[in-house]
């Protein structure tokens, strides 16, 4: 990311690297540990489904919104999903307003890719009418407070957020009118990945790296894993490069990770996961 | 896991939509070069993917904040003319083309000696004028033959090539059929001579194990494609040696641009 936020002493970033050689870090965590995560859910009552995320001081607010429009040509049977990201200048002090840039832009296509390829949501179960209306399936994250991994916080938030979503049941008529009833019922979920970014700072691998550690990153892989412990979209991002046995480490990592979130944080949000099904 | 409705094979008896074989790369040419004004460039054909990219700098940095005390700005415009693909692109960037000028940038930095250039600004444009499938591989692969052509001191060459999942198959180098209803796709970047992987991206569904078989075959066809690129660069500035120069030539077939 860019330069401007860059201001951590020399000093710092020292202690950073050189507790990293004996596995410590400057919070007292292992390499492999998280920050605490916490969540709240469903706190914009006017969003169909919402989740605020803390990882850490790390905070991502996520809304979804469900309106109808027409589909995309190539899926003229599918429901459209499409997720923007806002890196809003209350987070950090080098944000500004304006269009997204290309830090925004990157953040939320891997959120996109994550949840997309994982076929989160069966966007079939989507479709009005084919070729004509289809549900369209907002989901805005808001970047709150940036105090490190921005990547992992908004993928949970934005799963989160999905899982917490609720839209009005609806019949079609037989002359293809929507027509709501006054129930509603969930989306129609069915996998619920997680992204995993593991960095490399000299020769160590951590995950959920704080600001300050963002700092002296060598290179970093973000994995997004479905339940099935399937990949489901892979970024590297920032400069400096892996060898082949490093991502195969940084996968395994990821695995694991995957799976102790998904347990820990998104087990039984709404319902799902809750092993029924 | 969502099967493709099984109406046509990309695979059938071991030939793949375009008559190769599932290992098998696309023909690649690479003209070093061909622009007049830029000061290095070059023009790659990967298959029917048509990439041109000029190099730009060491120069002046505009606007001039942007200019780093300690060493060159870099920048990448990866860019989609408007009718290289099947639907009229619109002219302005959309988010996939600043999320790979991103990734671009990120692949090819980590080669530049940026440290000799303090205070200026290296561009590097690429302009996808026929797309089918691979285009930020075949881009990143052309940009640093066109770095290389504009004298930019480098650590090593950037070269990249894609692997993926079609019909349950691990194969090398989707073509756009391949890449739009194949399971996977898994580009990557490296500098060969260290091995560093400098661009890994996937979408898809793959089994951890089959995430790392398709790494490695791209990583292969990555070192495939390094040969053309050192190929390309000898034909142009250095006594090639003559029987690879022959080879290369029939590769390309149509020379006519």
């Amino acid at each position: 990311m860019s330069d401007a936020y860059k201001i951590v002493a020399k000093i710092t970033q020292k202690q950073i690297v050189d507790g990293l050689q004996q596995n410590t870090r400057l919070d007292g965590r292992g390499l492999l540990e998280y920050r605490p995560i916490t969540t709240e859910l469903g706190l914009i009552e006017k969003a169909s489904g919402s989740a605020l995320v803390s990882i850490g001081k790390t905070k991502i607010l996520t809304g979804v919104k469900i309106e109808t429009g027409e589909p995309y040509p190539d899926r003229p049977d599918e429901g459209v999903l499409t997720v923007n990201a806002e890196l809003i200048p209350l987070a950090a002090p080098d944000y500004e307003p304006g269009p997204p840039g290309e830090d925004a832009i990157e953040l939320a296509r891997v959120v996109d890719r994550g949840l997309r390829e994982s076929k989160a949501v069966d966007l079939k179960k989507l479709c009005i009418v084919p070729g004509k209306q289809v549900f369209v399936i907002f989901v805005d994250l808001n970047v709150l407070d940036h105090r490190g991994n921005l990547f992992d916080a908004s993928a949970l938030a934005s799963v989160l957020a999905l899982m917490n979503a609720e839209m009005q049941a609806y019949t079609v008529t037989k002359g293809g009118e929507l027509k709501y009833r006054d129930s509603t019922v969930r989306l129609p979920l069915q996998n619920f990945p997680v992204e995993v970014t593991v960095a490399k700072i000299g020769d160590k691998m951590v995950v959920d790296t704080s600001l300050e550690e963002e700092t002296v990153i060598d290179a970093q892989i973000t994995i997004a894993i479905g339940k099935d412990d399937e990949v489901c979209a892979v970024q590297k991002s920032l400069f400096g490069t892996f060898s082949q046995e490093e991502i195969h480490q940084a996968l395994e990592i990821a695995v694991e990770k995957a799976t102790e979130i998904r347990a820990k944080v998104l087990r039984g949000v709404g319902g799902w996961l809750d092993g029924s099904e | 896991m969502a099967k493709k409705a099984a109406s046509e094979k990309l695979i059938r008896k071991g030939v793949r939509t375009d008559g190769r074989k599932p290992t098998e790369l696309r023909n690649i040419r690479i003209d070093v070069g061909p622009l007049e004004r830029a000061d290095g460039s070059a023009y790659i054909e990967w298959g029917k993917n048509k990439i041109l990219v000029a190099v730009y700098g060491p120069r002046e940095v505009h606007p001039r904040h942007l200019a780093r005390p300690d060493r060159a700005f870099f920048r990448c415009r990866y860019h989609m003319a408007p009718f290289s693909t099947a639907e009229r692109k619109r002219p302005a960037p959309s988010r996939r083309e600043i999320e790979l000028s991103k990734v671009t940038r990120v692949a090819l930095e980590p080669a530049i000696i940026t440290e000799l250039f303090p205070r200026t600004g290296i561009d590097v444009f690429i302009e996808v004028l026929q797309s089918d499938g691979g285009t930020r591989c075949a881009g990143i692969t052309a940009s640093s033959i066109a770095l290389a052509d504009a004298g930019v001191p480098m650590r090593d060459l950037v070269v990249a090539c894609a692997a993926g999942k079609i019909d349950g198959q691990i194969v090398l180098d989707l073509n756009e059929i391949e890449d739009q209803d194949g399971e996977a796709d898994v580009p990557v970047a490296i500098m060969p001579r260290t091995g560093g992987i400098s661009l890994l991206q996937m979408d898809g569904i793959l089994s951890p194990a089959e995430f790392k078989e398709a790494l490695a075959l791209a990583l292969d066809g990555c070192k495939q494609v390094y040969e053309r690129q050192k190929d390309a660069l000898k034909g142009a500035y250095g006594q090639a040696d003559t029987s690879m120069d022959e080879e290369g030539d029939s590769v390309g077939g149509d020379t006519h641009e």
